[in-house]
């Protein structure tokens, strides 16, 4: 009885965690390959956010998956910072991490001030100026 | 915006960078999603199995606790003597 209705559940994760990744692999996946600039490392830093997104699939009790995800991302990356100081390519070459993260959550993802600097645990006016840093940096290089 | 900004305004060079990074997507490889659930289904095991030897720890722990006490605990003093009439020990 209980197993049935656990395997059931199970099923149901699976089926939900599925949908959920067709759709929002690609963008979060770009977005990991910016922050990481090698596209395999980027790869691993989301198999192993999206990892933790399916355990905890039944615990986010209303909150949407993506942007779990993404909190996931962007905190593994801030963990391991220092393991991507040094360039490794991509467009975001020769950005530090902590700018790379800036730019990510604000310009490509389009998070809110706000928001984005809780998630980086700053001020909103430090992001505000590492923001327009690495907005002059990327200029520049251009 | 003060007019000391020389060039474009920070809107206009911010939307340039968005323009920038949302390039084209990398492919998604097929098995993405199915290696992320099977990683997932470990770290559920292994919670799970956490979950489990935290119980086996304290239930043991309440277990133990029950008989240290149980082995402490004065026992009674054997009931006195019955007394005979008038109240007085019997000889």
């Amino acid at each position: 009885m209980v197993g049935a209705r656990h395997g059931a559940q199970e099923r149901r994760r699976d089926r939900e965690f599925e949908a959920f990744t067709a759709g929002a692999a690609g963008r979060l996946l770009h977005a990991a390959t910016l922050l990481t600039g090698d596209p395999a490392e980027g790869e691993r830093l989301l198999v192993a956010a999206l990892a933790r997104t399916y355990a905890d699939w039944f615990r986010m009790r209303g909150d949407d998956p993506y942007d779990r995800t993404r909190q996931e991302l962007t905190t593994r990356f801030a963990h391991r910072a220092w393991r991507y100081r040094r360039p490794r390519g991509g467009l975001l070459d020769r950005l530090p991490p902590r700018e790379r993260l800036v730019l990510v959550l604000r310009l490509y993802e389009g998070l809110p001030e706000e928001q984005a600097a809780a998630q980086l645990g700053l001020p909103a006016e430090r992001l505000r100026t590492l923001c327009l840093r690495a907005v002059a940096a990327m200029r520049s290089r251009a | 915006m003060s007019g000391a900004v020389s060039g474009p305004l920070p809107d206009r060079k911010e939307a340039e960078v968005r323009r920038m990074l949302t390039g084209a997507h990398p492919p998604v490889p097929a098995d993405l999603a199915a290696r992320a659930a099977n990683r997932g289904h470990r770290l559920l095991r292994r919670r799970r199995l956490l979950r489990l030897a935290l119980c086996a720890v304290l239930l043991a722990a309440a277990v133990a606790a029950g008989m240290w006490v149980a082995a402490r605990w004065p026992t009674p003093p054997s009931p006195p003597a019955p007394l005979g009439s008038w109240g007085l020990a019997p000889r």
